[in-house]
């Protein structure tokens, strides 16, 4: 290659490499508070702040939510399978939101304890069926679980692969 | 009849997937017009560009024609 | 042969040509894979166990993430090979697709939004991987911005290439921002390692709109390359005879 295109190209992977060494850095150094994100795990551990907000997330923990009559206001526990938390929130919430759901609850901790949200958001995942096949799986005992692992660990290294997808794929 | 409604109500969710499609179709005329229009109006400038380059031609081919007496 | 016919892709009025024919090859495959999608992923694909009808906006919004990711790997891949050889094609192709790329991820955003509201209880959320696919519109805006504010042509070419580089980094943040951190939008149902998790009737539609609108990227960008290729060779003698004078 001609010396001077070939010193264009250092150039070029000079600035790819350079930018992406220096990018990952800072999200290493980042990662842990950047989100303000805890498990009800953490929040059992006292890891997370006392009255100021963050977000919590977890499943809805079957038969744990309780409406107040005439009012919009709902309590239910969130559990990551270890650990639970019981939040309070008043609101209207999301189509998906039910009991065994992934949410997102974004709030603050009280001295009791309880945490109050401001915000619930319904998380989906990534799994996209039919309502026969989702039967079919469920009766089989096949059906995708929710994975716990994303709501126990502080984020990251959630596990890419499991078996269970298999029941319906073929 | 009803099959056509049932499917344009979406579940009753038809406002967001048929504005999603909306978006989608926007986008696609974009896509389609804007450079085709951007290129149109090059073309214009090109020719009139060009138009000028040879009457300034003709003109100085004229004035250096013409021979003083 | 082959690298004659590639070589002979960097002359301007041949690219014009070229681009002009390809363009239309491109379209018409990418209308028919677009109409069969369309009919899939409507009228044949089931609605889904959890979400019923609504899940069908991921036959535009997954497609239309794809593409802008997709777009910017190209903008930079081809800012890169104008930045070393000098190439003006490959400079005309990459500020070509910081146009088609943008509207695309527009497009992504605003799907996402519409899709989120129902589902999630949100229009918006200022999670991981939302922030990420805005910041690439803030790239693909600002190399827009960088280009018009430039104005020799060459010197302004050099600068975005620069630019659509450093920016590159944000594509795997895209991509791996749902296994990276804690994020209210889910993780891939099908660009991942294990096989899609998503039934066989929805994957198909969903996989005919993604190649269509692939398809109809790269005729767009072409067809954005020939009206700013023409720009750019406005005093040339070809341009004066495309416009038949």
């Amino acid at each position: 290659m001609h010396p001077q295109r070939k010193r264009r190209l250092y150039g070029v992977l000079f600035i790819v490499i350079g930018v992406g060494i220096a990018t990952a850095l800072t999200m290493t150094a980042f990662r842990e508070n950047l989100l303000f994100f805890f498990s009800p795990s953490q929040i059992a551990a006292g890891e997370a702040p006392v009255e100021r907000t963050f977000r919590a997330g977890g499943l809805v923990v079957e038969d744990s939510v309780r409406r107040e009559q005439d009012s919009t206001e709902v309590s239910f526990e969130l559990t990551d399978g270890a650990h639970s938390v019981r939040v309070f929130y008043d609101g209207i919430l999301p189509d998906l939101f039910r009991e065994g759901q992934g949410i997102v609850a974004m709030g603050q901790l009280g001295q009791d304890g309880v945490f109050r949200a401001s915000q619930v958001l319904a998380k989906h995942d990534e799994n996209y069926m039919p309502p026969e096949v989702a039967e079919a799986l469920k009766a089989a005992g096949k059906m995708p679980q929710h994975e716990m692992k994303q709501y126990q660990t502080d984020g990251y290294s959630r596990e890419n692969d499991s078996d269970y997808e298999s029941g319906y794929r073929q | 009849m009803e099959a056509i409604q049932e499917f344009f109500s979406m579940g009753g969710r038809g406002v967001y997937v048929w504005s999603a499609y909306a978006v989608f179709a926007g986008v696609i005329v974009f896509n389609v017009l804007a450079p085709l229009l951007r290129r149109r109006q090059a073309l214009r400038l090109v020719a009139r560009q060009q138009r000028r380059r040879e009457t300034l031609a003709e003109r100085t081919g004229a004035a250096s024609g013409r021979v003083p007496d | 042969m082959m690298l004659r016919y590639l070589h002979e892709w960097g002359s301007p009025p041949v690219f014009y040509q070229r681009a002009g024919r390809w363009q239309r090859v491109l379209w018409t495959l990418a209308a028919l894979l677009i109409l069969a999608g369309l009919w899939g992923g409507l009228v044949l694909a089931p609605a889904d166990y959890e979400q019923g009808q609504v899940y069908r906006i991921i036959y535009i919004h997954v497609p239309a993430a794809w593409v802008a990711m997709f777009a910017y790997v190209v903008m930079a891949v081809t800012g890169a090979i104008g930045l070393i050889w000098r190439l003006k094609v490959a400079e005309v192709i990459t500020s070509a697709g910081a146009r088609t790329g943008a509207s695309f991820t527009i497009l992504a955003l605003a799907t996402g939004a519409i899709w989120g509201q129902p589902t999630w209880g949100t229009w918006w959320v200022w999670d991981a991987r939302l922030t990420s696919v805005l910041v690439l519109l803030f790239l693909y805006l600002g190399f827009i911005a960088l280009e018009n504010a430039i104005e020799d042509r060459r010197n302004a070419a050099r600068a975005c290439a620069i630019l659509a580089l450093v920016g590159l980094v944000n594509i795997p943040i895209i991509h791996f921002s749902v296994y990276w951190w804690n994020t209210l939008h889910q993780g891939p149902t099908v660009a991942r390692l294990s096989a899609p998790a998503i039934h066989i009737t929805m994957l198909v539609p969903l996989l005919l709109m993604a190649l269509g609108s692939m398809l109809f990227y790269a005729g767009a960008l072409l067809s954005w390359g020939r009206a700013l290729m023409l720009e750019r060779e406005r005093s040339s003698r070809w341009a004066a005879r495309e416009a038949g004078v």
